[in-house]
């Protein structure tokens, strides 16, 4: 059966508190999810308290203050700070986004910081991605031709056909959506989840593909394809405004289309 | 230990290249269903003001009695194709998955078949 409450090893402890903003006029409270492999210890929430005007104003601004100046410990992805990357998709107030370009400011106070929901944790807010990225090697992300390319140019495509593209190349593989996705949480080891799905959809609408039919095929399939229930936290959830439920309803209309 | 590549994992089994017909065909019978619903809402209502002989005549016209056959053979129908969605998303031993999906389709025949009996029952007034 699905699985509803944590496994008794990864329940969660009230975990240190390191007050580090006395005296300061902007204070905030962040509450981060913490294990480290290596204790056998069971998870914990670390509270700390800091100074905002001691650090930037994205929340990735404040882990990385964080790391530097209170616990060089506290282990987290991060590459770009600036939403192009993907590597600090994590659990933020309730929601997955990306810690480098969420505001403090938007946020409550005792923000709390959790890694992506339902994924194995490597450490603090790492979580095991290569499931994820497995999947996504699964609908080969790359143009599959059988006509020879044309020999003194690159493959041409029309303005229409390029801005098909829009909405679905944005994707930064962040899987904020996925680990948002009820249906990837209990069926992720077959349901390829909205950020593959999306993305293979991306190569589905490229007029330059031509392995259409193939891409088809390889998604039809009550688990890969058919598991999305339009649940619809994946739309909502996207830090980088695109809308994955659409591309799997495009797929899905696909699917009809070729069949009736 | 599994020392398969996590490639092989996400592959699996394959693509069962099925799915498409369960889809399109939930989403038939939901359509279907919507006007079928509130016109058996309406007349199950307007029945409870009747005795056996009246409502037994309305059985007895075609095209009543085909109505009230496909809006049972729609919502059974429906009922499976959803309840078999819900066993496969949340039950994950594959024993427990194929047991209950095999005791839900049995079911739902016997009492979809026994329900079109029952009209078929009345409008041939046996």
């Amino acid at each position: 059966m699905a699985e509803f409450t944590l496994p008794k090893n990864s329940k969660i402890q009230p975990g240190k508190t390191y007050s580090m903003a006395a005296g300061a006029k902007n204070k905030k409270t962040f509450r981060i999810y913490r294990w480290d492999p290596d204790s056998g210890e069971n998870p914990r929430m670390d509270q700390y308290e800091i100074d905002l005007d001691k650090c930037g104003p994205m929340v990735l601004d404040a882990l990385i203050y964080i790391k530097n100046d209170i616990d060089t410990t506290l282990t987290f992805r991060r590459s770009c700070r600036e939403g192009i990357c993907g590597s600090c998709a994590m659990n933020i107030d309730g929601t997955n986004t990306l810690a480098c370009t969420k505001y403090i400011s938007d946020t409550k106070n005792d923000l709390p910081v959790y890694p992506l929901p339902h994924m194995e944790v490597k450490k603090d807010l790492v979580p095991d991605l290569t499931h994820f990225y497995a999947q996504y090697a699964s609908i080969k992300p790359w143009i599959e031709t059988q006509s020879a390319p044309p020999p003194d140019r690159e493959r041409l495509q029309s303005k229409e056909d390029r801005e098909k593209l829009d909405g679905l190349y944005e994707c930064i593989l962040c899987a904020c959506c996925s680990t948002s996705c009820p249906s990837y949480w209990w069926n992720s080891d077959r349901y390829l989840g909205p950020a593959i799905l999306l993305q293979a959809y991306r190569w589905i609408a490229d007029s330059r593909d031509e392995t259409t039919g193939e891409r088809l095929d390889n998604l039809e399939d009550p688990f890969r394809l058919y598991r999305c229930h339009t649940i619809m936290n994946c739309t909502n959830t996207c830090p980088k405004g695109l809308n994955p439920a659409k591309a799997i309803a495009e797929i899905k209309k696909l699917m009809v289309t070729r069949s009736i | 230990m599994n020392l398969q590549a996590p490639l092989a994992k996400a592959r699996g089994l394959g693509s069962a290249k099925s799915g498409t017909h369960h889809f399109w065909n939930q989403r038939l019978t939901a359509i279907a269903l919507v006007p079928l619903s509130l016109w058996i809402m309406v007349s199950i209502v307007k029945m409870t003001a009747m005795d056996y002989q009246t409502v037994s005549a309305w059985m007895a016209s075609p095209l009543n009695a085909v109505l009230v056959l496909i809006f049972i053979l729609a919502m059974y129908y429906h009922a499976l194709l959803g309840v078999q969605v819900v066993i496969e998303d949340y039950i994950h031993t594959e024993w427990q998955k194929i047991a209950c999906i095999i005791l839900v389709k049995f079911l739902i025949i016997l009492t979809g078949l026994t329900s079109a009996m029952a009209v078929l029952k009345v409008f041939l007034g046996l």
